[in-house]
């Protein structure tokens, strides 16, 4: 059987785990943000995969793996993305499934650290900017072979830059502009706790996170017959697992507790961290890359709180911080040109290089998102908004119908006034006093 | 002693259990609540049809203190909670006859202590 057939099965399937990917952000932040506002993300996950999807196919794609112009940004296939020619075994449409994958999990990174707060509207317009230029721009300039940073010989297999580090820092700067949400910050700089709505949810997205990043490192191959894909798959799961013991003994030491949204989010430290360099490490390095990143996790979102940055799910501890700690990291564990495994620096330099240029591309990036909206569409949830809740703000519906509180019955039921007669209030409207006669008499 | 029961709006109950604690009143019970008064429907969508939410979630706080108390109670309760449009709640006083700690099985002296913290 000719490998062409192979790999298209390979891709399509992986390209269909890693939009399922989607499913598991959209369980993770409706689990950890507040009951009045779950639908609200969940529906925002519906719009990366919906608007996100469009956008990166007609422009995004064209920017990002187009004909290279300066290094610095691609400018063709805009509105037909398979006529992109590939050297390797893969039919393009495949490529471009697979990369469609990869431009919504970035947004759906910034989804979490906006939560709660944000103008539904306002978030459009984000999802269509980051996948229409934000993205696909770093993206050209790390996996694009012409980009200035591939030139350079940046290394970063699956996206810890490219994607983790880049929505990490989107996210950060949105939420700075954004403020945090009403009563999170206290006037004498101490913090309150908003408990999240769901824990067992939040987790289940965790563990459909974890299942879908196999395909995106090992998916990343583009190859079905490359000898390393398992090793990809086994060094994935190794730094999931080694960040998420290291996340769980920290806090255990640190706060005298087991905390499940550090346990979940320690994990997924190690997996955004591995995800640059598990095609180049070994197994022992992946375990300790995890582990490092597990620890890394815990301080990132301390630090991200005494910044007074509201990320209401930790997405800038565990994908910015991380995302940037994956990268340098293949500058240090690399089997072939790692400082601490060759003693070479040149790849760690390299390595440096590309995380500080994306981590100020996503805040620049951030910034111009957050400035487009205020001056179009808004920001910011109104205050009124924010305190109902955006479920029912932005659409009309709650997330659990708690006590039949919203079954649609017919309002002169619930008009105790109409069917009785009796005004329990004293009436503002004159009309409603004529007509009754206990106060017209 | 009197038991005061406020019915506030569920965004109101931080600022005003804040409050509760500036004039030294810091037990109290919590429960949600629905209910109806003159605040408006709020408008739901669902699958394209309009609906009315005509039963608006509240919350419900009971405090039992000493009759001197209730004054100030009721201005704290009424400055952490206005918002002044429909829908801020109410309050209501009940007499109450008597009261037990549990841990103790003896008549609950705090609610005198209330009146008198130094003694």
């Amino acid at each position: 059987m000719e490998l062409i057939y192979l790999n298209t099965v390979w891709i399509v399937l992986a390209a269909a785990m890693v939009l399922f990917m989607e499913g598991g952000f959209c369980l993770l932040e409706s689990g950890l943000v507040r009951t009045k506002n779950t639908v609200n993300v969940t529906m925002k996950i519906f719009v990366d995969l919906t608007v996100g999807i469009l956008a990166f196919w007609l422009i995004g794609f064209g920017i990002m793996y187009g004909q290279d112009a300066f290094g610095l940004l691609g400018t063709s296939y805009f509105g037909n993305p398979e006529k992109i020619p590939l050297s390797i075994e893969l039919p393009s449409a495949a490529f471009v499934l697979f990369q469609m994958g990869f431009a919504v999990a970035s947004i759906s990174i910034v989804s979490g650290a906006v939560a709660e707060r944000m103008n539904f509207k306002a978030y459009i317009v984000t999802v269509a900017l980051i996948c229409i230029i934000i993205y696909p721009l770093s993206g050209h300039w790390i996996w694009n072979p012409e980009g200035w940073l591939a030139k350079l010989g940046m290394k970063d297999f699956a996206g810890s830059a490219a994607i983790h580090a880049l929505g990490g820092f989107v996210a950060f700067a949105i939420a700075k502009i954004l403020g945090p949400r009403k009563g999170r910050f206290n006037s004498d700089g101490s913090m309150n706790v908003f408990a999240p709505s769901n824990i067992p949810l939040a987790s289940s997205g965790a563990f459909i996170l974890w299942f879908g990043w196999f395909a995106f490192n090992a998916g990343s191959t583009l190859d079905a017959s490359n000898t390393s894909l398992a090793t990809i798959a086994l060094n994935t799961l190794l730094a999931g697992a080694s960040a998420g013991t290291a996340a769980l003994f920290t806090t255990m030491k640190k706060f005298g507790k087991a905390d499940p949204s550090m346990m979940i989010n320690g994990v997924l430290a190690g997996l955004v961290a591995i995800t640059a360099g598990c095609a180049f490490v070994s197994q022992w390095s992946a375990i300790l890359i995890g582990l490092i990143s597990g620890v890394i996790v815990v301080y990132a979102t301390l630090l991200v709180d005494n910044l007074k940055v509201d990320d209401p799910v930790g997405a800038v501890a565990v994908h910015g911080f991380n995302g940037v700690f994956g990268t340098i990291a293949v500058g240090l564990f690399d089997t072939s040109q790692g400082l601490f495994t060759t003693g070479d620096f040149s790849l760690i330099k390299i390595q440096l290089l590309g995380s500080i240029v994306v981590v100020v591309w996503g805040l620049i990036g951030g910034t111009i998102i957050a400035k487009v909206c205020e001056h179009t569409v808004g920001l910011r949830a109104s205050e009124s908004e924010e305190e109902e809740g955006l479920d029912m703000s932005y659409h009309g519906i709650p997330a659990y119908n708690e006590m039949d509180l919203f079954t649609d019955l017919p309002t002169r039921l619930y008009d105790f006034e109409e069917t009785t007669g009796i005004i329990v209030a004293p009436a503002n409207n004159k009309k409603s006093l004529k007509k009754n006669p206990v106060h017209t008499k | 002693m009197k038991k005061i029961e406020a019915i506030i709006r569920p965004e109101k109950l931080t600022d005003t259990i804040k409050g509760l604690k500036n004039i030294g009143i810091t037990g109290f019970t919590v429960s949600q609540a629905v209910g109806r008064g003159k605040q408006k429907e709020t408008q739901g969508v669902y699958r394209g049809k309009n609906y009315k939410v005509t039963l608006r979630p509240k919350i419900k706080l009971e405090i039992v203190l000493s009759d001197y108390m209730v004054k100030e109670t009721i201005q704290t309760i009424v400055s952490s909670a206005q918002t002044g449009e429909d829908g801020d709640g109410k309050i209501y006083v009940y007499p109450i006859l008597e009261g037990y700690n549990i841990k103790t099985g003896e008549a609950d002296l705090s609610i005198d202590d209330l009146a008198n913290p130094e003694g």
